[in-house]
């Protein structure tokens, strides 16, 4: 199977209670982290948020929820909209030579480590 | 008020990501919407308080997603998939960075 797509599995049945479902729980992810990012600015906070998010998805699509509503609400929706590649990607161009390359390889190590870390403990 | 900015981008970013992944199920969708995420945050140059909460946190934060890579990465062990993202994201956000001064 070469297509891995953890966060869209793209259930049969109507589109659209899907979509809502994936725009609350994007709404409820993104506000937790656009709090924390405010209440602790810096590279650190938006590191450990996609960490932690990383891990939390593995968990979820290592434990395979049997409910099909579960991985588009918590995986896709809340997971999907707490972490984020695009304030990676931006801090790591305006952040100094040796900061963006700790910052984009901590995050890439980590957060894959993490992944792995919450597929194993759920299988 | 903010927050209501924040949650107001989220609302479209999400579900555009999720519509991307149905549309187009294949590994590549992960990184489309990284990529534009990445393209569109680079362009807010110095943002109001408010243009950062709609458009960068709310939108962009919610249109991309590094939990999906990370667990894509882990099941397909796919470097290239690592590296073009790297590549490709930061390409993005620096090209926009570049144009919009």
């Amino acid at each position: 199977m070469p297509d891995v797509d953890p966060e869209a599995p793209v259930a049969p049945g109507p589109l659209l209670p899907l979509v809502l479902l994936v725009a609350v729980g994007g709404v409820l992810g993104s506000l937790a982290r656009w709090a924390l990012t405010e209440a602790f600015p810096g590279l650190g906070t938006t590191l450990g948020i996609n960490v932690v998010g990383s891990f939390a998805l593995g968990l979820l699509v290592g434990l395979r929820p049997h409910g099909r509503l579960s991985r588009p609400f918590l995986g896709t929706g809340v997971l999907g909209g707490f972490t984020t590649f695009s304030a990676l990607a931006v801090q790591t161009v305006d952040a100094s030579r040796g900061t963006a390359v700790a910052y984009l390889a901590g995050t890439l190590v980590l957060g894959t480590a993490a992944a792995a870390l919450g597929l194993r403990m759920a299988r | 008020m903010t927050a209501l900015l924040v949650a107001l981008g989220a609302a479209v970013g999400a579900p555009l990501r999720f519509l991307v992944a149905a549309w187009w199920p294949h590994k590549g969708a992960t990184l489309v919407v990284n990529v534009v995420g990445s393209a569109v945050l680079g362009l807010l140059v110095q943002p109001s308080m408010s243009t950062y909460a709609l458009v960068g946190a709310g939108f962009c934060g919610a249109l991309t997603t590094f939990s999906a890579f990370a667990v894509e990465v882990v099941e397909s062990r796919s470097w290239r998939y690592v590296v073009a993202s790297v590549l490709l994201c930061v390409g993005a956000a620096a090209l926009s960075r570049f144009v919009a001064g």
